[in-house]
């Protein structure tokens, strides 16, 4: 018999004790049309960031038989994703309530993603990392359709469904091959394999690394495998839009890092061209998709597909800078994009989401908080100082510097210049365009208001006094190289 | 108190502008007179500044230096040598007149006064730091409030010159963060050996990396695409032909104090950035490049001068002689000698005043007239106006107004005994034994300078008096307190330019001395 050390399980634990707390009282109280559940959840969520806060600095270890590991990489991104899914919830109790779809499941389909994303994060062995996909996928196929009485909700997670179901299959067969050329689905036994030349046949081996790529790619939204992400993050709820554009890529982007970087490391030479490629594109590809967009949900969806190519550039670096920063991107990313969306929710009413770009004439004056807050994130996103998103690009394009990547860092810096005229698009309508019609007034509740502000606090906080996370995402780098 | 001076004169403004942020929109004159009073504190300390700098001693002085983020070793690290100390200066006096003229400002009060503190900050941190790092955060904090600034509170077509020159600006910005990773990748500081953004290390050539001394980029010499980069960078900001498009619009549609610090501190920036970095860190590239600077220059005086010759709208005017006056500049700078980099400095002080007297008056007379046409354009909206006179024979009717004016116009052409003569004849002077041809064909600029100053005036305030305008009331008594100071500068420095000068020339000519040590790099090298 093994020992069992507890504490490589525990984050993941508190989430699943969550799920099934979560479940029992929908059970016992089925009419609380999802309050009780709410609060219960972000009390849980809180729990967990505690844990993992409190595991934090531990000399890495894994268990379960080689299948999680318990270091800080893992612990980082618990961070990342906890927070997404928090913020979240503050969003969603009010956006529910008016859009009367209330109901348990929603925070139930929430926390499983969640621990799906933990498990992507901590996973040791392709085989755990695969369920945790297929857990966050699954929950997040209903959770994009959860509004079924919507057309464009259902079409969305049809699409999602669909498309989703084929990348699950190119990276099971990725994994298969894998498994085929160094007989393991173990990520420190197959990075072993390699370093040692175990392999049986090293085509194979390559052909199972492509099929990963695809899969991680579409999960991440990278270019040309994002054909999802515009019609998906249009027709999901709005609260669920920002939860997908952080956890959710967040996770991928930890399994994708780790797989490619500790496990495959050695190959880097055979897989960086391709990452080069699909940096370059995506990067490229999402933001001139975003340059025509009118609805704002389209226009961040096209945004969320560039952003990843911005953190496909620290895969390339693979450097120490590059992978740190990759994390504190990832970081940055989720308080902006999800404070974003927390906007876009406080802006829409009952019945009319009011999504065009061009409907929010008039709210800088009209309401001045609001106004202020999006223009942070705005400004963030488009990645000028003081800001987060400043910060995150800096690191990542000096990271692409410093391994050599001249010409990959002239086209995010490019990419990132032509992102600040749709970014401020939005800018110029609150600000600059008469509003038309009637102001409508804004009821935000109390927890979409801490939202509000802990994201907007969050975007000035790392972009003005990085230090603390910054040392922290450097102690994840150990974990991959 | 050297400690904190530095620290203060830049977050003061942002302090003021937190204060105003938390007082209700409606108590506009409240907002108005904490403006002024932030902008009051501001000048008091830079006046402390000025008498407290030590003129004979060339180095950073005041210097604070507080680690920010250490991982990269990004430091809090400003202090201010003679370059840095007018144009200090220069910005509190710029700022302090711009509140006062924008008094009649109604729409939106508190968000106005607020960003224009918050540019203040921006403006007087790229002058005093001394990490790149921290120069590019301010440079770059500076263009949101700016963009806000002519976007909202501009004129019809506000949006479009807000976007131009945000993205314009912006495009330069990118240049610049390129070329800081690589200045940063390829500097070692001799005290810790790890690279650092220490604007001082990168200066000392000795730390430099091979690659920053004689290695390739892109097939061509690296030291040589670091230079181009940032030089492309900072002359979008002067502007320099061909990338002064965005200024003639951003001009036209900013309201009157707007345009007042954009020329008379923001394209400061520009030139200050090439004297800061181009020439104290690529020294052997700047000698390489020094005849294209100086025909940059010549063409910057001529094609400016010529396009104000052309101009009808008086605004637009003044915008293309900012483009001309800032030419002057880049020829001083060209040369490397003594009196031409001193008359580039003191031309960009006192381009500073002169122009902002000129945007003043503009304004004057546009908040009257609601129009500020010389000769109606051919499109005018009314058809009978078309291709007439605007004004004509002000000056009886308006002669405060007219006086100011001709101070101002007889200062923006040179004229000697006010302070544009001085340093526009310093920068001929130090031109012209490096770049004789050159600077002959500059002089022209002196002489359209003159035509289209003098043509302008002749045309607004003399001639028979335009009945149309009868009802013009004339220039009021908070409107002579923001110009009068500036004329007062212009005349006191052009009798007795040693204030100036001796504050810069220390500094500046050991700037001088090091790049003319610098034989340049080989002719092929590029």
């Amino acid at each position: 018999m093994f020992e069992i050390d507890w504490n490589i399980l525990l984050p993941s634990l508190v989430v699943a004790g969550l799920v099934l707390v979560v479940l029992c009282v929908d059970i016992i109280r089925p009419d609380n049309k999802g309050g009780v559940s709410g609060y219960l959840s972000l009390l849980g969520v809180g729990v967990a960031i505690w844990v993992s806060l409190s595991l934090w600095g531990r000399s890495p270890t894994h268990g379960l038989g080689g299948m999680l590991f318990l270091d800080n990489y893992a612990l980082f991104f618990n961070l990342i994703i906890l927070a997404g899914t928090g913020l979240t919830i503050f969003v969603s109790t009010g956006f529910l309530e008016r859009e009367e779809g209330g109901r348990s499941e929603y925070y139930l389909l929430i926390l499983a993603a969640t621990l799906g994303m933990m498990l992507m994060a901590a996973g040791a062995d392709l085989i755990v990392i695969f369920l945790g996909i297929e857990l966050m996928s699954i929950a997040l196929y209903i959770l994009v359709g959860f509004f079924r009485r919507r057309t464009d909700s259902n079409e969305g997670s049809m699409k999602y469904l669909l498309l989703g179901a084929f990348a699950t299959g190119f990276l099971l067969y990725g994994i298969a091959l894998v498994y085929g050329s160094t007989g393991t689905t173990n990520l420190r036994e197959i990075e072993l394999a390699v370093a040692q030349g175990r392999v049986y046949t090293h085509p194979m081996l390559l052909g199972g690394v492509a099929l990963l790529i695809v899969g991680f790619a579409f999960k991440v939204s990278a270019v040309p495998f994002h054909m999802w992400a515009p019609d998906v993050y249009q027709g999901a709820p709005t609260a669920i839009t920002g939860f997908m554009s952080a956890g959710p890529k967040a996770a991928a982007f930890a399994a994708f890092f780790r797989v490619m970087v500790a496990s495959l490391g050695d190959l880097s030479g055979d897989w960086s061209g391709a990452i080069w490629m699909l940096a370059a594109l995506t990067m490229t590809v999402g933001n001139l998709g975003a340059l025509s967009q009118r609805n704002i949900k389209r226009m961040l969806a096209y945004s969320s597909v560039a952003h990843a190519g911005y953190v496909l550039v620290a895969l390339v670096a693979a450097n120490e800078r590059g992978i740190a920063g990759g994390v504190f991107y990832l970081l940055a990313y989720a308080f902006m994009n999800i404070g974003a969306f927390a906007v876009i929710v406080a802006l829409g009413r009952k019945g009319d989401e009011n999504l065009e770009i061009s409907g929010y004439a008039g709210v800088g004056f009209r309401h001045p908080g609001i106004g202020l807050a999006m223009t942070l994130f705005m400004v963030s996103l488009a990645g000028l100082p003081p800001t987060a998103g400043f910060f995150g690009k800096f690191q990542i394009f000096s990271a692409a510097v410093e391994a050599g990547y001249i010409w990959l860092t002239v086209i995010g810096v490019l990419n990132s210049l032509v992102s600040v005229y749709f970014y401020l698009g939005v800018v110029v309508s609150m600000y600059m365009r008469q509003p038309v019609g009637q102001a409508h007034a804004v009821s935000m509740t109390p927890f979409a208001r801490v939202a509000l502000l802990t994201a907007s606090l969050g975007t000035l906080y790392i972009g003005l006094a990085p230090t603390s996370l910054l040392q922290m995402a450097r102690q994840t780098v150990s974990a991959l190289l | 108190m050297d400690q904190w001076i530095l620290t203060l004169l830049t977050f003061v403004p942002v302090i003021g502008a937190a204060v105003i942020l938390c007082v209700p929109g409606e108590q506009k004159n409240t907002i108005r007179w904490l403006a002024l009073l932030t902008t009051g504190i501001c000048m008091v300390l830079a006046v402390w500044l000025f008498n407290a700098y030590d003129r004979a001693n060339p180095a950073m002085q005041f210097v604070v230096q507080v680690p920010w983020i250490p991982s990269f070793n990004i430091e809090y690290h400003i202090g201010l040598d003679g370059l840095s100390v007018s144009m200090v200066l220069l910005t509190a006096l710029i700022t302090l007149l711009c509140i006062p003229a924008s008094w009649s400002i109604e729409k939106g009060v508190k968000g106005y006064f607020a960003l224009l503190l918050l540019l203040q900050t921006g403006m007087q941190g790229v002058f005093v730091s001394l990490d790149f790092f921290l120069f590019y955060v301010f440079w770059e904090i500076m263009l949101l409030p700016m963009y806000f600034l002519i976007g909202i509170w501009g004129g019809p077509r506000k949006e479009y010159a807000a976007i131009k020159f945000f993205l314009y600006t912006l495009a330069g910005s990118v240049l610049l963060l390129l070329a800081m990773l690589a200045m940063y990748f390829n500097t070692t500081d001799p005290a810790t050996g790890e690279n650092t953004f220490n604007m001082l290390v990168m200066m000392d050539q000795a730390n430099h990396s091979e690659w920053l001394r004689a290695g390739t980029i892109f097939g061509r010499s690296a030291p040589l695409m670091l230079w181009m980069a940032m030089f492309i960078g900072f002359a979008i900001k002067v502007p320099l032909f061909p990338f002064h498009t965005w200024l003639p619009d951003a001009h036209v549609e900013a309201p009157t104090a707007i345009s007042v610090i954009l020329a008379g501190v923001l394209l400061k920036m520009g030139t200050y950035g090439i004297l800061r970095f181009n020439y104290q860190m690529l020294p052997d590239a700047s000698q390489y490049f020094s005849t294209l600077l100086a025909v940059i220059g010549v063409v910057n005086i001529v094609y400016g001068a010529f396009c104000a010759l052309a101009q009808t709208d008086l605004k637009r005017l003044v915008a293309y002689s900012s483009i001309s006056h800032m030419g002057y500049v880049i020829l001083g700078m060209s040369a490397f000698t003594v009196h031409g980099i001193n008359g580039a400095v003191f031309q960009m002080f006192n381009h500073g005043t002169i122009t902002a007297m000129l945007f003043l008056l503009v304004g004057v007379i546009y908040d009257r007239a609601h129009h500020r046409y010389i000769v109606f354009p051919n499109d005018y909206h009314e058809p009978e106006l078309r291709g007439q006179l605007g004004f004509g024979g002000l000056w009886t009717h308006m002669p405060i107004y007219g006086s100011l004016t001709m101070i101002a116009y007889f200062a923006a052409l040179g004229l000697p005994g006010l302070s544009g003569f001085i340093s526009e004849a310093l920068c001929f002077l130090g031109a012209f034994p490096v770049h004789r041809t050159l600077t002959i064909i500059g002089t022209l600029g002196v002489l359209l300078g003159a035509g289209y100053m003098l043509w302008a005036f002749q045309r607004l305030f003399m001639g028979s008096f335009n009945e149309r305008n009868k009802d013009l009331p004339e220039i009021n008594s908070r409107e002579i307190a923001t110009i009068v100071p500036l004329a007062v500068v212009v005349i006191v420095l052009g009798i007795y330019p040693a204030p100036v000068l001796d504050l810069i020339a220390a500094s500046l000519s050991d700037l001088s001395h090091t790049l003319s040590a610098h034989s340049g790099m080989a002719a092929n090298a590029f």
